[in-house]
């Protein structure tokens, strides 16, 4: 059976976790950002609560917890710019796109042109996604 | 068939550590090959030798250490998620002033990225978890 | 693909989850509480009842006697299978999503 050395898989990361609340999202992101030295095809999926970890605004200062929001605006530099938001987990929050982080990278293949990460789809274009895809894990 | 497995929570709170327990076992009973099993999240509790459970109930970390001793099994415990939560080695215990250490036999103590070269090695990765 | 859903549907929105993003021909293993998922006459049950028009549903068995669930109280058409099962399933799809 023939063995390839250096395969690139498609990976995605599903997350369906609101941000504090639990450790998944956090620990989840560390994941991607180490998992993104690998260069493999990675992109993010952010499904029911998950979508709350893209939110605008998150101050954890009183509640004595780690900001980690910050660390998403790092994922364009990692080359993890396929950021799925699923639509109807967005409305169903009275969410838009609008309230969540502005989060970009810069395609070379474009003159460095800063261009969304974020892309908002609906469930069924995230069902076809997820077939994609070769690892799916889950936070 | 090559599997890895990922553990996300603690032993006893879910049943997450015992299904993947149980999955691995039927999986090389069939003749499949282990290929890692990374311990990620709570999951990292699964790798501490200081567990007492009740004599009548299964014991979990015991569970694992003996798989890996008969099957040769190549149990990880995620780095970061292990020094949040205080599962040590000796060399991590030497590296932050800790008194002690508490891994299980059959843990070793890495990094996410073994966990990534998992999913790629591997012919199927399964999550068990919360 | 095969998909697992380890929570009881009264409990958290991962079945209703998995089986709208579930694509025809998928399998569905219920295992942990999810197996809860598979009673029959329950607030879930014609959920479950539609999914299985276009996906194939699976119950662990072990969970499901764990819970003392005889397989007769479960929706039509749910398969048990066992630990063996499970890994054939897993073998037999190109991929593992865990709803958890």
């Amino acid at each position: 059976m023939e063995t390839k050395v250096s395969e690139t898989k498609k990976f995605m990361y599903i997350n369906r976790h609101a941000p504090h609340g639990t450790v998944y999202a956090h620990e989840g992101l560390e994941v991607v950002l180490i998992g993104a030295a690998f260069e493999q095809d990675v992109c993010m999926a952010f499904i029911g609560d998950g979508v709350f970890q893209l939110k605008q605004d998150q101050d954890t200062t009183e509640a004595g917890m780690k900001n980690f929001s910050p660390a998403y605006r790092a994922l364009g530099d990692y080359e993890v710019n396929k950021l799925y938001v699923e639509r109807e987990s967005l409305e169903e929050r009275g969410l838009s796109e609008d309230d969540l982080m502005p989060l970009t990278w810069e395609d070379e293949d474009e003159d460095w042109a800063e261009k969304p990460s974020i892309r908002v789809v609906s469930r069924a274009e995230l069902s076809d996604l997820l077939e994609e895809q070769d690892v799916i894990l889950n936070f | 068939m090559k599997f890895s497995v990922m553990v996300n929570e603690g032993p006893y709170t879910h049943q997450a550590s015992d299904t993947a327990y149980q999955f691995t076992r039927a999986a090389l009973a069939a003749g499949h090959e282990i290929f890692r099993v990374f311990f990620y999240h709570d999951g990292v509790n699964n790798g501490t030798r200081m567990t007492a459970p009740p004599q009548d109930d299964r014991n979990i970390v015991n569970r694992w250490s003996e798989l890996a001793a008969a099957h040769e099994l190549d149990l990880v415990v995620c780095v970061a998620a292990a020094q949040r939560r205080g599962i040590v080695d000796a060399d991590e215990a030497k590296r932050n002033g800790k008194d002690g250490d508490n891994i299980a036999p059959g843990f070793r103590i890495s990094g996410l990225g073994q966990l990534i070269e998992a999913g790629i090695q591997s012919d199927r990765l399964l999550v068990f978890g919360d | 693909m095969l998909h697992t859903v380890n929570k009881s549907p009264f409990e958290a929105s991962s079945l209703k989850t998995c089986l709208s993003l579930a694509r025809e021909g998928s399998d569905v293993l219920l295992i942990e509480d999810g197996v809860y998922g598979g009673l029959a006459g329950s607030a879930h049950a014609a959920m479950v009842e539609d999914a299985i028009k276009s996906v194939k549903v699976y119950a662990l068995g072990p969970d499901l006697k764990a819970r003392g669930l005889a397989e007769d109280r479960l929706i039509s058409g749910i398969e048990v299978v066992d630990y063996e099962g499970f890994v054939e399933l897993a073998c037999a799809n190109d991929k593992v999503q865990s709803w958890l």
